[in-house]
């Protein structure tokens, strides 16, 4: 198993973002990473500069790179947005089935974890579009991932696995930073740039249950695969995503490459989780086949 | 939203006189004619079947809990719905105007004309069963007793007409 | 324009063609459609009845077979688009593209609908269902307004059919877990949504508690309405505000919009509520065919009818008004 640095879910400033991939190509032993906007088209505007920048230092680095499609296309300039991204030359990963229209005939692709991909006839479908890489939705329980696995290997898709970061539960037409803020969607300020992690949702009873990031629904507890990376792999899972957060991601990814090396270093690992992850919590009931949001050690 | 008729308290009382032992026998007997000719309730609990149902007319001092053991149904009388895996209460006329088809579950339940405690589920597949099967008591009533059809058959037109409660399943389209 | 009706049981079925649906939507009694709830659903032998008794009176059955079919178990999907042809099912309302894909190849001659649970928000992907699996017509997602809708039927041949009435979805449908997260069941995987047989209420001193999973999802005093106890209708707290954070709990209604709908270019009207009662679904089926009906003559909306729906809950034109989001 590898590591497949995902795209940033939230609203990072330029420089922040500069900063990210510049030390990610330095230093973080992840074999690929797929940048560009997903949730919200309002906001690439503000950060776009910086794509052929992170691609370029990247690829220089030795990683594979990929660009995301947006997760929900509506308007008429993101139906435009999902059509100019095969021009960029890169592999282009679908979190629309928008994006496989807009595709040429032939191009590979990389399906993200926010389409719905639950069964062998929906991975067989994708592989014969010219699907080289599909990472499943988080939701799915421990049979499905190694069914999918061994369907995948028969196929030649690469089938990997939510590994690390707040859970991408939902996504929306309403933007809920902007609902919180009493603003509407169209005056949003981008009043969701201030939460570089999400905004976290509590329960009436002060638990800590989601987090919210402009149109998207994220969990709290960060989901966290390290626990099972022994089944994972032995089921035929071939790359584990990291979804950035503000925390550590190189030491993460540093550690768990130690750990897919073979070092028995389960606590330093759960350590590293812990500390790239927003207050610390984590999850991982999916992998077990259970509330996604419990946390079996 | 319609107003739930209440049994008037004297009325309430007077059934606490009612010896319970001969008034479960009697309910036993109506709920077994009524699943034997709705079947399909039966079969739409599904695993559910297996729970215990009690029915609380919140204006009258008797809970009727409902179970089917071994696929046989079984009606006891009790003054709470101790024992019980879930508990539908609301006023009498409520209840049966779900039964009879006259209000929606749903727009109760969150009105809180009907309350639902413990086992939601089986509470739910209990009123969706009900609700497929298009009952009507009344005429289930003088099934059990042919002979007092006519006279039982005026009392709850009479009864129907004083209370505004549903004794009759609901006809077509309201 | 075509008024398409929920039917959890055969009973709710009769109700609504009596009450004057041209179509009825329902599914199969287990895990492939959405609406998997206990005591609700159709077995073959009653869905084969109601078609008989819905072409009888004059209108349609169409079968939700729209879940994403569990890996390992293709097969009880595959089944039930089987059992829905045979059945004399007018057309099976489909979500994820490997059952597409197997309906298109096996059962080529049966009528395919794109479900609401596929989300298609755009013409471009609209017609790109169209071209791969021949859909005639798509359920769109409750994420458009209005103009946007008129603007897909103008690029598109696919027939739209739009959510007028019921519960709303926040998100876009078939793209949630909110309710797996919490209870390990799901929309996607199960055919359903806060389950349950995973909601709890809890009488804590004055105060009713709905509980989803363990997870608090409204707290509300003695006098209020029985908190509604799906995840994202629930009321919550972040950095000091509390409230409803995802959605109000309120029902979508959409008949003051029915003729700008049909001026859009809408070929149907969908209700939803196939976990409501025959009661429930006559009123509402009655009150819109006789809008539909008086939109289809020219004449001025019944408002009187309409009106009494709403008695009681709290509304919402939903994200058809651009102000929603």
């Amino acid at each position: 198993m590898d590591l497949t640095l995902g795209p940033i879910a939230f609203f990072w400033d330029a420089p922040r973002i500069r900063d990210f991939y510049a030390r990610i190509a330095d230093e973080a032993p992840v074999a690929r990473v797929v940048l560009g906007e997903f949730v919200c088209s309002k906001r690439l505007p503000f950060w776009q500069d910086e794509i052929p920048r992170a691609v370029e230092r990247l690829q220089a680095a030795g990683k594979e790179v990929w660009l995301t499609s947006l997760a929900l296309v509506t308007l008429k300039r993101e139906r435009q947005m999902t059509d100019d991204l095969g021009l960029a030359g890169l592999g282009v990963e679908v979190a629309d089935l928008t994006a496989l229209a807009h595709l040429p005939a032939g191009a590979g692709f990389s399906i993200s974890p926010l389409v719905n991909v639950y069964n062998e006839g929906t991975l067989e479908w994708l592989a014969a579009k010219g699907a080289k890489r599909v990472c499943l939705p988080p939701e799915l329980p421990p049979a499905a991932i190694a069914s999918l696995a061994a369907t995948g290997a028969r196929l030649g898709v690469a089938v990997e696995v939510w590994g690390f970061g707040r859970l991408p539960l939902a996504i929306s037409g309403r933007c809920y930073h902007a609902r919180l803020t009493d603003r509407s969607k169209d005056n949003c300020q981008f009043v969701c740039g201030v939460d570089l992690d999400g905004r976290t949702i509590d329960t009436l009873d002060g638990q800590q249950f989601l987090a919210v990031n402009g149109v998207q629904t994220l969990s709290a507890a960060t989901a966290f695969a390290g626990h099972d990376l022994t089944t994972l792999a032995d089921a035929g899972v071939q790359s584990l995503r990291l979804s950035p957060q503000t925390g550590d991601m190189v030491a993460l990814a540093q550690a768990l490459t130690d750990a897919l090396a073979g070092a028995d270093n389960a606590a330093a690992l759960e350590a590293a989780a812990r500390a790239a992850s927003p207050d610390g919590l984590l999850a991982n009931g999916y992998l077990r086949g259970q509330a996604g949001a419990n946390w079996v050690a | 939203m319609p107003e739930f008729f209440a049994i008037p308290k004297p009325f309430a009382q007077a059934l606490r006189l009612l010896p319970n032992p001969p008034l479960s026998l009697m309910l036993t007997q109506l709920t077994r004619g009524i699943l034997r000719r709705h079947p399909g309730i039966v079969s739409r609990l599904g695993d559910q079947a297996g729970k215990s149902f009690a029915l609380a007319p919140t204006d009258l001092p008797l809970v009727l809990v409902l179970s089917l053991p071994g696929g046989v149904a079984k009606v006891k009388v009790q003054r709470d719905g101790k024992g019980a895996d879930c508990m539908i209460s609301g006023k009498l006329s409520a209840l049966l105007g779900l039964v009879h088809g006259a209000v929606d579950g749903d727009a109760l339940f969150f009105s809180r004309d009907l309350v639902i405690e413990g086992d939601t589920e089986a509470a739910l597949a209990l009123r969706n069963a009900v609700d497929d099967a298009e009952l009507d008591l009344a005429e289930e009533i003088t099934r059990l007793a042919p002979p007092l059809a006519p006279m039982l058959k005026r009392l709850v037109a009479a009864a129907e007409r004083r209370t505004g409660v549903a004794l009759h399943r609901a006809g077509g389209v309201l | 324009m075509e008024l398409v009706c929920p039917a959890g049981t055969p009973a709710a079925l009769r109700a609504a063609v009596e009450a004057g649906a041209h179509a009825v939507y329902c599914g199969f009694a287990d895990e492939t459609n959405a609406r998997n709830f206990p005591g609700l659903n159709f077995s073959r032998a009653e869905l084969t009845d109601s078609i008989r008794y819905a072409h009888q009176h004059g209108a349609k059955v169409l079968v939700a077979i729209n879940t994403f079919p569990r890996a390992g178990a293709q097969d009880l999907w595959h089944r039930a688009v089987a059992d829905a042809e045979r059945a004399g099912a007018d057309a099976v309302i489909l979500a994820d593209v490997g059952l597409l894909a197997y309906a298109t190849k096996n059962h080529p001659n049966l009528r395919r609908h794109l479900s609401v649970q596929a989300a298609a928000a755009n013409a471009d992907v609209i017609n790109f269902y169209a071209a791969e699996f021949g859909i005639k017509r798509v359920v769109l997602p409750r994420v458009l307004t209005v103009a946007e809708i008129a603007a897909i039927n103008k690029e598109t041949e696919v027939e739209t059919e739009v959510f007028v009435f019921g519960g709303l979805c926040v998100m876009a449908e078939g793209r949630c877990s909110l309710s797996s997260y919490a209870t390990g069941k799901s929309p996607n995987m199960n055919g359903v949504c806060s389950p349950a047989s995973h909601v709890v209420y809890d009488q804590e001193g004055p105060d009713l508690v709905a509980r989803l999973g363990g997870f608090t999802i409204h707290r509300v005093g003695k006098t209020d309405p029985t908190p509604y106890p799906t995840l994202c209708k629930g009321c919550f707290t972040s950095k000091g505000e509390t409230g409803h954070v995802f959605d109000d709990p309120a029902s979508l209604n959409a008949t003051d919009l029915l003729p700008q709908l049909a001026k859009a270019g809408v070929t149907a009207l969908k209700i939803e509520g196939r976990q409501r009662s025959r009661a429930y679904v006559a009123q509402v089926v009655r009150s819109f065919r006789d809008a539909v009906d008086a939109l289809a003559a020219g004449k001025p909306m019944p408002t009187g009818a309409l009106a009494a729906l709403s008695e009681g809950q709290a509304m919402t034109t939903g994200a058809y008004a651009k102000k929603w989001r």
